[in-house]
């Protein structure tokens, strides 16, 4: 089905649902982050291994109560203000977290991915993170003894990616890094995957399609949907603007404003980078 | 030889450490930076990760995340992260992991979660990422932070990742995989583990710094190695190659990138 961001928005995001934007670095959906804070949606689950600007974005305007997370910085730049807001200061509101390691965040989707109840993995040993965390326990192998490392199964109700193409059916292939895109889309009950380009024939290559047509609920056109993260092949990480937003977010009045301006004064993801292009001007 | 920053003396004694045909789970900033200085300079094959899933990067620049688009081209492969973890890390498949860390104990354990308590923190950090299972698996471990008394502390405030928790054995007996932190390399030279009490020691220094400036340094009482080295300076043909690295990092990240209307 393709669909309009907004109305696959309207439709699949819910109040109080569990939510993963994936992608590592690369493919960041922000056109859809940018339209559930549009939407004004509340109480979400919001998980991600690596938050990034768009939660950071998501938590400052009040849209998450929770975040399953395993590293929530600026990458290469610093500290997330507005996450940092929240867990010291529980502005605008308090966030209950759910820390892990990257390798127990990986375990977890690849768990949920495989309808299994939880994965195991070989981690988290010596460390305090347990301790903090009760979703972090031991199980013991049946046939060695040997303790692991348990964590449950993530299984978001949505799942968002940025891709850089679908064909009609939905097929949908990406190139570059993958992170922990397609164990977080085959975990998820809903997927949504937004799209620089919807094609007639995908390019004939055998490993290009990630996701076929079956796993995905909709396809939204969204040029440029993963700025100012990157799509491989179509346009660069802008390496700037993680390191201006450091000064936007750093106070609560610089990042509303921004905010205001930005993002809730666009209509649309065109509209929006049509404002940034346009201060840049 | 003109003269050099600590940060670029850290990042060549770092380098140093790299050999042959070793595989390498590279963390962003220093790590990276010496990383790829190694690559450049003495050991063209170092096999260099990034969790991400980029196998085997050359970059010609250094990324300014962990998943920069140019680590992903100048890859051999790239794989999905999951694989990097359980197929790579916890498979054994790494040789030496580098860890940074906003604070160190006297036997390198790291913390990278928050300063002050877990549930109300004074500041709270990014988190652990990749390091807990860095510091488990990798077969070596090699840390690279700046000393002072608020980063080489007493009792962290969180232990993030495992070093050699409290000593005399007790990693090897909780049965972690990997080996540990090999070498703490820091502004003022390097530390390494005592072999029985596995307590860091001051084993090495750079040749413009003292014992007393490590002592100052170091929230602890600093053990001194009854052997200290001297670090070598960088040689011209170091320090050029990262200069050159750095100016073409600058460039590249300098470079305005078009918004994709």
């Amino acid at each position: 089905m393709i669909l309009p961001l907004a109305d696959a928005i309207e439709r699949f995001v819910a109040d109080g649902a569990s939510v993963a934007l994936e992608g590592f670095t690369h493919l960041i959906p922000f056109a859809a982050g940018h339209e559930i804070i549009r939407q004004r949606r509340r109480e979400l689950h919001l998980i991600r291994m690596t938050p990034d600007l768009i939660y950071d974005q998501m938590i400052g305007m009040g849209c998450a109560r929770k975040l399953t997370f395993s590293w929530g910085g600026n990458p290469g730049v610093g500290s997330l203000h507005r996450l940092r807001d929240a867990v010291e200061h529980q502005w605008p509101r308090p966030l209950e977290l759910d820390e892990h390691s990257h390798a127990g965040m990986a375990a977890a989707f690849c768990a949920g991915a495989a309808r299994l109840p939880f994965g195991v993995l070989r981690g988290y040993r010596g460390t305090d993170l347990p301790a903090h965390n009760a979703n972090i326990r031991e199980v013991q192998c049946p046939f060695t003894g040997e303790m692991l490392a348990a964590v449950p199964a993530l299984n978001p109700d949505v799942t968002i990616l940025h891709a850089q193409r679908a064909d009609r059916a939905g097929n949908i292939a990406i190139e570059g890094i993958l992170g922990a895109a397609r164990e977080a889309a085959l975990a998820a009950k809903t997927l949504i995957v937004t799209v620089e380009e919807i094609v007639d024939a995908l390019p004939p290559a055998m490993n290009a399609i990630v996701l076929p047509h079956w796993i995905v609920s909709a396809v939204v056109p969204c040029r440029g949907g993963a700025y100012p993260s990157y799509a491989q092949g179509h346009y660069a990480r802008d390496n700037a603007f993680y390191r201006h937003w450091d000064a936007i977010a750093r106070e609560r009045a610089s990042f509303l404003a921004w905010m205001d301006e930005h993002v809730l004064g666009a209509a649309d993801h065109q509209a929006f980078l049509a404002g940034l292009q346009q201060a840049a001007a | 030889m003109s003269a050099c920053t600590r940060d670029e003396w850290m990042t060549i004694a770092a380098a140093r450490l790299l050999q042959g045909r070793c595989v390498c789970f590279v963390g962003i900033g220093l790590p990276s930076a010496a990383c790829n200085l190694a690559r450049l300079t003495h050991a063209p094959e170092i096999v260099l990760i990034y969790e991400s899933g980029t196998i085997g990067t050359r970059s010609d620049v250094l990324p300014l995340s962990i998943g920069d688009g140019e680590l992903a081209e100048t890859a051999a492969c790239v794989v999905p992260l999951p694989e990097i973890f359980s197929y790579y890390l916890q498979a054994g498949r790494v040789d030496i992991g580098f860890l940074g860390a906003a604070q160190i104990d006297r036997h390198g354990n790291l913390n990278s979660t928050v300063i002050g308590p877990y549930d109300a923190p004074d500041t709270r950090l990014p988190g652990a990422g990749g390091a807990p299972e860095i510091a488990l698996h990798a077969r070596q471990v090699f840390v690279m932070l700046k000393a002072s008394k608020r980063s080489f502390v007493e009792r962290l405030d969180f232990r993030t990742s495992a070093g050699y928790l409290d000593g005399q054995g007790a990693r090897a007996r909780s049965g972690a995989p990997g080996g540990g932190p090999r070498a703490v390399i820091t502004d003022f030279g390097m530390l390494t583990p005592h072999p029985q009490s596995e307590e860091l020691q001051l084993t090495a220094l750079f040749a413009d710094a003292s014992i007393d400036e490590a002592r100052a340094a170091v929230g602890w009482p600093l053990l001194i190695a009854d052997r200290l080295d001297a670090i070598a300076a960088p040689s011209a043909h170091e320090l050029d190659t990262l200069r050159a690295l750095d100016a073409r990092t600058r460039e590249a990240h300098a470079h305005p990138v078009r918004i994709p209307l």
